[in-house]
């Protein structure tokens, strides 16, 4: 836990200003080069120095358009967003098996219901987070996301009420680093 | 050994097949589109995860997993996305969920 405030506060605040856009620039290029070298699987001279050429122009490009900060390219995530996934990826399946079984039987589970929950995150990045994270476990779908309430329609009773315990709300406030 | 990973394959595109065969059952069955959307869902989610984690399997450890996995990472950011615009879309519209489920048979023909 004071592993994670002092996460939150010391390097939160060093990816800001003019510090963290060089990290953000060099953390671009990376990941644009282990993509390319994955992707292209032919590593003569040549193309290669052609996709390390484009890559750099690719940087050069979001620098000047002025996109690479916290929302574009946010690397002061904690780790922990790779555990959230894990996480996600469990309920998604718990999920699945929710919904398959209300196609199957909808006299016994059929139960739409549309309600308001409240968000936890300040920031429009974890919102999005929420919402794409209610939306894409099935069962559940956000219909608007309007500050700090979201509109979900869930089709089961079960489904409705994993959405409104907020354990997942929880989860990400904790993973963006906001709370 | 490649038997071992022809069966674990088989079983998880069948795995793959049943929730898309369960996608197309639920968007016929289902009252209206909100509910629809739910079963959409699966096919995005689970369904496709399995399809290509069996083909993951056959492809053995090359950069084509990696294409694959990539694939469904894409899938993965994406697809709530477009579900989030239909909603959306549909609810700006004032297009009303159905919330009593199949409701009664005078409900359909007043929404048809």
């Amino acid at each position: 836990m004071a592993y994670r405030k002092i996460y939150k506060r010391g390097l939160g605040k060093a990816y800001e200003g003019e510090y963290g856009k060089t990290l953000r620039i060099i953390s671009l290029i990376s990941v644009l080069l282990a993509v390319w070298l994955l992707l292209s699987g032919i590593y003569t001279p040549l193309i290669t120095s052609f996709g390390i050429a484009s890559c750099l122009l690719v940087a050069l490009i979001a620098r000047r358009m002025d996109v690479l900060d916290q929302e574009g390219h946010p690397i002061h995530l904690s780790p922990h967003v790779f555990l959230y996934w894990f996480w996600l990826f469990k309920e998604i399946v718990k999920a699945n098996i929710d919904v398959a079984k209300c196609v199957l039987f909808p006299g016994k589970y059929l139960e739409p219901s549309l309600f308001a929950s409240k968000v936890t995150q300040k920031s429009d990045l974890g919102k999005v987070v929420y919402a794409n994270s209610i939306t894409l476990t099935p069962g559940t779908v956000t219909v608007d996301l309007h500050d700090d309430t979201v509109l979900v329609h869930a089709l089961t009773k079960g489904t409705a009420d994993g959405v409104k315990s907020g354990d997942m709300d929880r989860r990400v406030t904790e993973v963006m680093g906001e709370g | 050994m490649d038997l071992v990973l022809d069966i674990a394959t088989w079983i998880l595109m069948l795995g793959g097949c049943f929730f898309i065969f369960i996608t197309g059952f639920g968007l016929l069955r289902f009252p209206d589109l909100y509910t629809r959307i739910h079963a959409g869902g699966m096919a995005d989610t689970l369904a496709s995860f399995l399809v290509f984690a069996g083909l993951a399997l056959q492809s053995g450890f090359s950069l084509v997993t990696v294409k694959l996995a990539l694939i469904v990472a894409f899938l993965f950011f994406t697809s709530p996305t477009a579900s989030y615009a239909i909603a959306q879309a549909s609810f700006v519209a004032g297009l009303k969920p159905r919330l009593d489920g199949f409701g009664s048979a005078e409900d359909k023909n007043d929404k048809s």
